[in-house]
């Protein structure tokens, strides 16, 4: 019975993010009724639901990484300057190359990057677990030298790079779908497997949980903590590739700006507690859907988009308030209360 | 007794800022100079000019007081006087026309908003906390007095409803905080955002301001000696200063604040209004962000919803550059004024160069910040 | 009670009543305190000492009962609240601020004011004049945290006595100070008890007890077992007081362990033991002891709260690090530097602080079960689902774990059931020796009696375990080989022949001479 009723909780924190993306769904149809039609046009899917799913493919990969690093109760705010410099990284590759167009130099490049980015990811890793440093510091450190670096690498200039392949990873199409789709779809579906086949889910949670607990029972929580910082930069980086590579260019400034914060938010839409812990992939998934369409529907209704930032704010204020612990004590106590039945009692008076 | 039992902590940190100081000074900024110290002998040995002389004692004597005084609890802000007079020694060396007052000013002119939000953010970070809305409550000020003085309210008006607006949003981050037990950063980083998108809200191109008022403000100087000059805005800055430094130091709100910061419930079973005190120097840091956002608009005559990206980032690292730690309870709100000096120099002398480009600064400042962090670290370590 | 009847109590609690959800901490508590006198709280863990102070300084409200303080009654709602009535409390981790001056440390809050302002030459003055006046030499300015526990520990008391108090609390204040210190401390206390202060002294150390107080009231249980004059009670009474007894509920295994005690202590006595620990040490924590625990031998070790029986399991199982001694693994030597490798040798250590240090509360009972195992094998080896599943179950089954549902949370079982399931998590990865500190607490009667019948059936077939507990009548009900511990020493090793109880509390009662 517990367990039933316990399935419903987790059931609730989905319905929630799913509720929203309906709302904002049906939201556009009444505006532009044609909203859910994807029609097919030279062998590729095209439609704004297309759209969506194409424009938010990097918020779901930044937010990927987000959530295990969250589940452990850290934070990644590098994201956004990790975004900046694989795109600047790589593209100056694909740039210096004779060329450009050639498959191999942006396999390469693109190679290349991520391996950047896991060095960048293993400094944040090295500094959370090694250090002790806080999360929020630490990968604040990289924040601001991470621009810095890009910069760097771009020097200065808004690099723009024509190559065939290169643009394929943000814009191209495979299969009559959008490569980023694909792309960032492969990266969940690998997500997905990784933590639920090994047990690497499991120990994450549990150290997100109880790390002292965790420690006793022999978990090494510093590999996680390792592991999960260094995967965050690689989703980074493969979101910089698709930035970049969707509108050609690396721009060190602007590439993956208030990235993080989207990545965090559709952690929190999507029902993991940013005090760690428990975390829901699937849920991190609709979120990043839910924020992706939320923009879109923005234009699409007619709103100035400027309000967008105040409008998810306020979304983040009032899911962070809903996951507060005086809110938990208060709605459990609201249960309680209403659930005055005996049933409870017995269970409750063997509780040291 | 302080001595006896502290002496082995600190005496470390002590012989490196000697080392730095005396006998080769490009190790003591290493971070700006790695791979031009050859340069730099080569220019000083080859008949290079003014300065060396009077640099080299000065940093001998302060060798010497380091030495003395590096175990007493100001440790951590000599170490950053020093770092600020070794970069600002060798920028003198290397750069023509760097060793002036006037350099030395403009870092007071440049920096004033810096200084302002330093100081808020001291307060947060002594309880142990972070304050991350800082840059956008800054543009946010600047978006308000530009748009009101377009629609042509009168200055003072705008200024004090910029004042209202940043304190009242502070204000209300502190109380989340306290109501609803959320950590500081995620309260403040959803002001943060708040506050960027309230700024697009208003406009999202960039407002000039005409009014008289304003450009006076920018315009003016104020001579303080042959040849040298400041801003109104350097008094304002010193004015906040001087009043966060009696706050902290001879109020009970301020020394709740460190008491506060010490973490643990030892500040609430000593009968300190805790929860109060938190809420407030959220408060501190929204009327600092106002302050300093008015100041920027003083020092740029416009407002501008994308102005002040990451200057969070700036105003920590030069708290956690002046010696206050990020865990809170130790630091002095002086030191975050070295801090942005020292931040400043980076600058000043990144435009020197010439040849570097401005973005080593955020380098440069990111690797310092880390540095004084595992310093903190390791101290704090040794301590336990 | 047989108490001398004095004029007026300066403190007067009754029917104090305090509960928390699942717990009620304490069950209509009388106490009371005279002026002048100084007067020891003493219990186990879980006793309701602590809530009782924090009631009296009103950390905690109270849910029934009444306090008087000097016959008027008193709500106290803050420590704030408690402070100005009188009541100072010095806290067992010392609640000072290290990062802030000794006279700031004893004068914050009420620190004398020049123009609005706070005057420091006077602070340091007025702190420099009480430190002083307890004959302390300590320089006011200087930093708290620069100095030793001890000076911080009289520094906490200075503060307390600069409001006036009339009645000071002083939680454990000996817990790390030398026996100088410890004598520094008492003089200051005397002399304060001279000036009429009355000072509530809360310690698990008997001679200090016995050497300061003047009366003494004992709680079990969250309940009043009574208040004595210190006099008028020998210490193996008191000992009894606080630990109490216990309706042996294993009568079976009590016969068969001692038959078999004997057995193995001949068996072993040429053998190599399995672990065997010399001169393991932690400063400040436990001194260097000795101890052996043979293959399939059920050790126990007796002892007060803060005696280091916690200690000295923590150091076995890994978790604390030595830094004296060497430990030996059938003969070789081995590091158990973390607990991680403790595991690796087999060795599970099974916390006292079930909450904090065992459960992964949000984790599903086949999580929490498998937890170990799966650390051991590493992330990336995951035990697949079949055999997650398989020994979920099988130590549902064996151990009657309630709910029997492999999926429901932990932090929705009782306090039994996540016990059973942490033992589970143990027995898992097939340990050599398992640490058991207080397995037994907190929990009900029928999981009790499981818990110890399992202990017993392990041990028989081969596995070592350590076991502590408070109950004296479970530890020798189930160890072949019972090790007192004493004062954060190790103060007898004997095998469990003939002992009794009260031979065991006349051991842990034992003045410094014994």
């Amino acid at each position: 019975m517990i367990a039933a009723r316990l399935r419903d909780v987790f059931r609730s924190r989905l319905i929630w993010p799913v509720i929203a993306l309906v709302a904002l769904l049906v939201t556009n149809v009444i505006k532009s009724p044609g909203f859910l039609s994807i029609r097919v046009q030279d062998g590729h899917l095209f439609g704004s639901l297309i759209d969506i799913l194409r424009n938010g493919a990097p918020i779901v990969l930044v937010a990927l990484g987000m959530t295990l690093v969250i589940a452990t109760r850290g934070i990644d705010l590098s994201v956004g300057a990790v975004v900046a410099i694989s795109g600047a990284f790589a593209l100056s590759i694909v740039g210096d190359a004779p060329d450009p167009n050639d498959l191999g130099v942006v396999l390469g490049a693109a190679a290349a990057s991520i391996v950047f980015a896991i060095v960048l990811g293993s400094w944040n890793g090295l500094l959370v677990s090694v250090f002790g440093i806080q999360p929020i510091i630490a990968t604040l450190i990289l924040m601001t030298a991470g621009r810095g670096i890009a910069m760097l690498i771009t020097e200065g200039q808004i690099l723009t790079v024509s190559s065939a392949p290169y643009k394929v990873i943000g814009g191209g199409y495979w299969f009559a779908l959008p490569a980023s789709i694909i792309i960032a779809g492969v990266m969940f579906a690998l997500v997905a497997i990784l933590t639920r086949k090994t047990a690497l889910g499991m120990l994450i949670e549990s150290v997100g949980i109880n790390p002292e607990a965790s420690r006793l029972a022999g978990v090494s929580a510093r590999v996680i903590v390792w592991t999960v910082y260094t995967f965050s930069a690689v989703c980074a980086a493969i979101a910089g590739l698709m930035i970049s590579s969707n509108v050609t260019a690396a721009d060190a400034n602007s590439a993956g700006l208030w990235i993080e914060m989207d990545a965090i938010l559709a952690v929190v839409l999507g029902g993991t507690s940013l005090a760690g812990g428990r975390y829901s992939l699937t849920g991190t998934l609709i979120g990043a859907f839910v924020i992706q369409t939320l923009t879109t529907t923005v234009y699409s209704i007619g709103i100035a988009p400027e309000i967008t930032l105040v409008f998810k704010a306020l979304v983040v204020i009032a899911v962070c308030l809903l996951q507060s612990p005086v809110m938990n004590t208060r709605i459990t106590k609201m249960r309680m209360r209403r659930r005055r039945t005996p049933a409870v009692a017995p269970t409750r008076a063997t509780v040291s | 007794m302080t001595a006896t039992t502290n002496r082995p902590a600190g005496a470390e940190p002590g012989r490196g800022g000697t080392a730095g100081g005396g006998s080769d000074r490009a190790a003591g900024a290493g971070l700006l100079m790695s791979g031009r110290r050859r340069e730099a002998g080569r220019r000083a040995a080859g008949g290079g000019t003014p300065p060396g002389g009077s640099g080299a004692t000065g940093q001998h004597g302060i060798a010497e007081w380091l030495g003395a005084v590096v175990s007493s609890r100001y440790a951590s802000v000599l170490v950053t006087l020093a770092l600020l007079i070794v970069t600002f020694a060798v920028g003198s060396i290397r750069y023509e026309g760097f060793f002036s007052g006037q350099v030395a000013l403009n870092l007071f002119v440049d920096n004033a908003f810096l200084i302002v939000l330093a100081v808020g953010m001291t307060f947060v970070i002594l309880t142990g906390g972070i304050d991350l809305s800082v840059g956008s409550v800054v543009a946010l000020s600047t978006m308000i007095a530009a748009s009101l003085l377009q629609s042509g309210w009168s200055p003072p008006w705008v200024i004090l409803i910029v004042l209202i607006v940043g304190t009242t949003l502070g204000l209300l981050v502190g109380l989340v905080i306290y109501y609803f037990d959320i950590q500081p950063f995620i309260a403040t980083l959803a002001a943060m955002f708040l506050a960027r998108g309230f700024c697009y809200v208003i406009s999202t191109n960039s407002i000039s301001i005409v009014d008289p008022f304003f450009t006076a403000m920018a315009d003016a100087r104020i001579p303080v000696g042959p040849g040298l000059k400041i801003t109104p805005s350097v008094i304002v800055a010193l004015i906040v200063v001087a009043i966060a430094f009696v706050v902290l130091h001879y109020t009970r709100t301020g020394r709740t604040v460190y008491a506060i910061g010490n973490g643990g419930p030892s500040a609430m079973l000593m009968g300190l209004p805790v929860r109060r005190t938190k809420v407030l120097v959220y408060a501190i840091s929204g009327l600092c962000s106002a302050i300093a956002g008015v100041l920027f608009t003083f020092y740029t005559l416009s407002g501008y919803s994308l102005t002040a990206v990451g200057m969070e980032l700036d105003a920590i690292a030069a708290v956690v550059i002046g010696g206050t730690l990020l865990t809170g309870g130790s630091g002095f709100v002086l030191g975050s004024v070295l801090g942005v000096l020292v931040l400043g120099l980076i600058q000043t002398i990144i435009s020197f160069e010439g040849t570097l480009s401005s973005w080593w600064t955020r380098i440069v400042i990111g690797s310092l910040l880390l540095v004084f962090i595992i310093l903190q670290r390791v101290l704090t370590l040794r301590r336990r | 009670m047989s108490v001398a009847v004095d004029p007026v109590p300066l403190v007067e609690m009754s029917h104090i009543s305090i509960s928390f959800p699942g717990v009620k901490a304490l069950d209509a508590v009388d106490f009371r305190m005279f002026p002048g006198e100084v007067h020891s709280l003493m219990g186990e863990n879980g006793a309701g000492k602590s809530t009782l102070i924090k009631a009296l300084t009103g950390v905690y409200g109270i849910d029934s009962g009444t306090i008087t303080l000097d016959g008027e009654p008193l709500v106290i709602k803050s420590p704030a609240e408690a402070q100005n009535a009188g009541i100072s409390t010095v806290y067992q981790e010392i609640n000072l601020l290290p990062n802030l001056s000794v006279a700031e440390n004893i004068m914050l809050g009420r620190e004398p004011r020049r123009f609005g302002g706070i005057a420091w030459k006077k602070t340091r003055a007025m702190a420099a004049e009480l430190l002083t006046q307890m004959r302390l030499d300590i320089d006011p300015a200087s930093l708290l945290g620069s100095h030793s526990l001890a000076v911080q520990q009289l520094v906490a008391i200075a503060r307390a006595i600069a409001v006036r108090a009339r009645v000071l609390i002083l939680d454990e204040p000996t817990s790390s100070l030398d026996a100088d210190e410890v004598a520094e401390l008492f003089r200051v206390i005397r002399s304060l008890k001279d000036n009429g202060v009355a000072i509530l002294f809360v310690s698990h150390f008997l001679d200090q007890v016995y050497e300061i107080a003047d009366r003494l009231t004992v709680l079990r249980n969250g309940a009043l077992v009574g208040e004595y004059r210190i006099e008028e009670i020998l210490r193996i009474e008191l000992v009894r007081k606080m630990i109490g007894k216990e309706i042996a509920v294993l009568d079976d295994i009590d016969t068969r362990t001692r038959a078999q005690a004997v057995e193995t202590e001949t068996a072993t006595a040429t053998a190599v033991p399995f672990l065997e620990a010399s001169g393991v040490g932690r400063k400040g924590s436990i001194e260097p002891f000795d101890v052996r625990i043979s293959e399939g031998e059920v050790v126990g070790l007796a002892g007060l709260l803060g005696s280091g029986r916690t200690e000295l399991a923590r150091i076995i199982g890994g978790a604390d690090r030595t830094d004296s001694g060497e430990i030996r693994i059938e003969g070789k030597p081995r590091r158990l530097s973390t607990a991680r490798s403790a595991l690796k040798d087999r060795i599970a250590y099974s916390s006292e602080d079930r909450k904090r240090e065992g459960i992964i509360e949000d984790l599903t009972v086949r999580d929490n079960i498998v937890l170990a195992l799966q650390a051991d094998r590493g992330w990336f080896r995951r035990i697949p689902r079949r055999r997650q599943d398989e020994l979920a179950a099988s130590y549902i089954q064996a151990l009657g774990i309630r709910p029997a549902n492999p999926e429901a949370l932990l932090r929705n079982l009782s306090g039994g059931n996540q016990q059973k399931v942490l033992l589970a998590r143990w027995l898992a990865i097939a340990p050599r020796l398992l640490i058991l500190d207080e397995p037994t607490r907190g929990i009900d009667v029928g999981a009790k009696a499981e818990i110890q019948r399992l202990v017993a059936n392990l041990a028989e077939e081969g596995m070592s375990v350590l076991f502590i507990s408070a109950e004296l009548e479970e530890v020798l009900r189930l160890s072949h080989r019972i090790v007192v511990m004493r004062d954060r020493r190790k103060i007898a090793d004997l095998p469990n022949e003939d002992v009794t109880v009260t031979e065991i509390m006349g051991l842990i009662a034992s003045g410094a001479d014994a």
